[in-house]
């Protein structure tokens, strides 16, 4: 009753309030959106002429080669990009939490590389790692092992700051009369940190996993930049995989190479890939549920 | 004794972690510091002696800024000048409609609200390959492929997170700070513009960061739906200048790399609070 003043002459704004929201979200997502789907179920060139195929397109996304091999590229990716990142995020975080002179000067650079966009990073990085690698007579786009793990670098020199950003405040956040208490009872240093600090910080290792194994597997433009896919082996049957390929390099070139029908394979990958990436958030989004509801 | 014993031993493993810190950091900035040795040496060199410094015939003075100023054919100055434009246009649009919208959501909470607000959430998991190429193609029948319209594209495309932030924060006022206004006189339009705005600024600071941050940075969307033979940002720039294979000119290369990365140093170091604090809270998004 009381909230009737209020919400009536409201709801007579809605389209000052609502509409200009409603109309770019259906333009900017929920109608590229369905038209996805749908044409991932087509064969096209242009999308006026999409005639509709069934789920030849899936078929012929799993069987591509190119397609797999990026998947497992990006997923080793993800999940050691995963490990570096975090632990050396943890490990930056507790050391600035531990009331050094200078703390606040160190967190300032260590996040700063965050700002800067992926585009820009890969470049730089692809000066560097090649102003080492030609000493010896060779280049970060000759060999797969230098393209990897030249990303992952790029990436921790990246996204290290970040999660120590996270962590800090989970670290700030954990109680000082536990930490006190395990100190009276004569608790180690290690002792405090893996039986009282991380066990305090769940949430935040929890967060920053799933943020970081996203990431990874989203990853586009230090991508592009840094090795744009090079080198690549011409497989027996004369197409060619590019080695360092990660999965949304490889959906972008499938859309935008010379062979035009190959469109809605490349939607097909991309509705793959959107179900990888959601499928992980979902799982994200239960993992922290079931943990409130513990608490 | 065994009490002063093991401060000083604290002391001294504090001193280690000291140096050892500053060491990191200094090697943080090395790459930064190698963009900028690097942008005032002569070409040949930046390949065969990356790490050295720009002296002697190495020194290219400020040859290398002007060489970038017309380099891949486009001048740099206007992508500058469309990447500023799209960034201020996209976020002022953004942090004005999303958070009229997300008031709208949280206080009206319809069945129609409830769907939008949910269809926000889910578009915040969504890949943007997923609709890369059905939203390039909209963009273009919609004319919205110019610098000036792109900013609706970002609206629609980046409206989830802004909307999810807001819609909890707007939550956690008060109702009856709308209620006094609204017995006091005021329409809802008033209401918002100089009750709910005002308190809405700490959301509006984080959110407009993280708008800021990612469409300056945005490489792929502009790419996609701009027609990039007239509008190019400085992502798209500096991703063309080495995309013409063969003759790559890295010495201007570096140069538009520090001339592009000075001002989000800056932008950084003055609202760095700011800046810390909302990619914080905008760690929810997945």
């Amino acid at each position: 009753m009381k909230k009737g003043i209020f919400k009536n002459p409201l709801r007579r704004w809605f389209w000052l309030f609502l509409g200009p929201v409603t109309a770019a979200f259906a333009i900017g997502f929920v109608w590229p959106f369905i038209q996805g789907i749908y044409l991932s179920f087509c064969k096209f060139k242009l999308i006026r002429n999409a005639t509709f195929i069934g789920f030849g397109n899936y078929l012929s996304a799993l069987k591509d080669a190119s397609f797999m091999h990026s998947f497992w590229y990006t997923a080793l990716f993800a999940l050691t990009s995963l490990v570096f990142i975090n632990v050396l995020g943890f490990a930056a975080a507790y050391a600035l939490t531990q009331g050094i002179r200078g703390s606040n000067l160190y967190r300032t650079v260590f996040f700063m590389p965050n700002l800067i966009g992926g585009i820009v990073l890969g470049y730089i990085w692809s000066m560097i790692f090649d102003g080492v690698l030609s000493r010896y007579g060779t280049s970060i786009l000759m060999e797969t092992k230098y393209g990897f793990w030249g990303l992952i670098i790029l990436m921790c020199w990246q996204q290290i700051g970040y999660m120590m950003i996270i962590y800090i405040a989970g670290l700030q956040a954990v109680p000082e009369d536990m930490l006190e208490a395990a100190r009276i009872d004569g608790a180690t240093k290690s002792q405090t940190l893996f039986k009282v600090t991380i066990p305090n910080v769940m949430p935040s290792i929890t967060i920053c996993t799933f943020l970081s194994l996203t990431n990874g597997f989203k990853l586009f433009d230090q991508n592009l930049a840094l090795t744009g896919g090079q080198p690549f082996i011409i497989q027996p049957d004369g197409s060619s995989i590019k080695t360092t390929e990660m999965l949304a390099l490889n959906i972008y070139n499938t859309f935008y190479n010379s062979n035009s029908a190959s469109k809605g394979v490349a939607q097909a990958k991309a509705v793959l890939f959107f179900i990888l990436v959601a499928g992980i958030g979902l799982a994200q989004l239960a993992y922290t549920r079931k943990r409130e509801v513990q608490q | 004794m065994n009490k002063q014993g093991t401060l000083a031993a604290e002391r001294r493993r504090k001193t280690i972690m000291s140096v050892v810190l500053a060491v990191i950091c200094i090697i943080y900035v090395l790459p930064v510091l190698s963009v900028v040795i690097n942008s005032f040496k002569v070409n040949t060199y930046v390949k065969t002696d990356t790490f050295a410094m720009p002296t002697g015939e190495m020194w290219a003075g400020f040859a290398n800024f002007i060489k970038g100023m017309t380099f891949g054919n486009y001048p740099f100055w206007s992508s500058v000048k469309y990447s500023v434009l799209i960034t201020v246009a996209s976020t002022a649009l953004i942090l004005l409609f999303t958070s009229m919208a997300a008031w709208y959501i949280a206080r009206v909470n319809s069945f129609f609200c409830k769907v939008i607000y949910y269809l926000c959430v889910f578009s915040m998991v969504v890949p943007f390959q997923m609709v890369m190429f059905t939203l390039s193609k909209t963009a273009d029948q919609l004319h919205l492929n110019t610098p000036w319209t792109i900013p609706i594209v970002y609206l629609g495309f980046g409206a989830g997170l802004a909307i999810f932030m807001f819609v909890g924060f707007v939550k956690s006022i008060p109702l009856e700070i709308e209620e006094a206004a609204s017995i006091d006189g005021c329409g809802p339009v008033r209401t918002y513009f100089s009750v709910v705005l005002p308190m809405l600024k700490p959301t509006m600071i984080s959110v407009g960061i993280l708008e800021i941050m990612w469409v300056w940075n945005d490489f792929l969307l502009p790419y996609l739906v701009l027609d990039i033979n007239e509008y190019r940002t400085i992502p798209i720039h500096i991703q063309y200048l080495k995309g013409s294979y063969g003759t790559v000119d890295l010495g201007a290369t570096m140069a538009l790399i520090l001339l592009s990365i000075i001002p989000v140093i800056v932008f950084y170091l003055i609202c760095q609070k700011h800046i810390i604090k909302g990619v914080a809270a905008g760690a929810v998004k997945g």
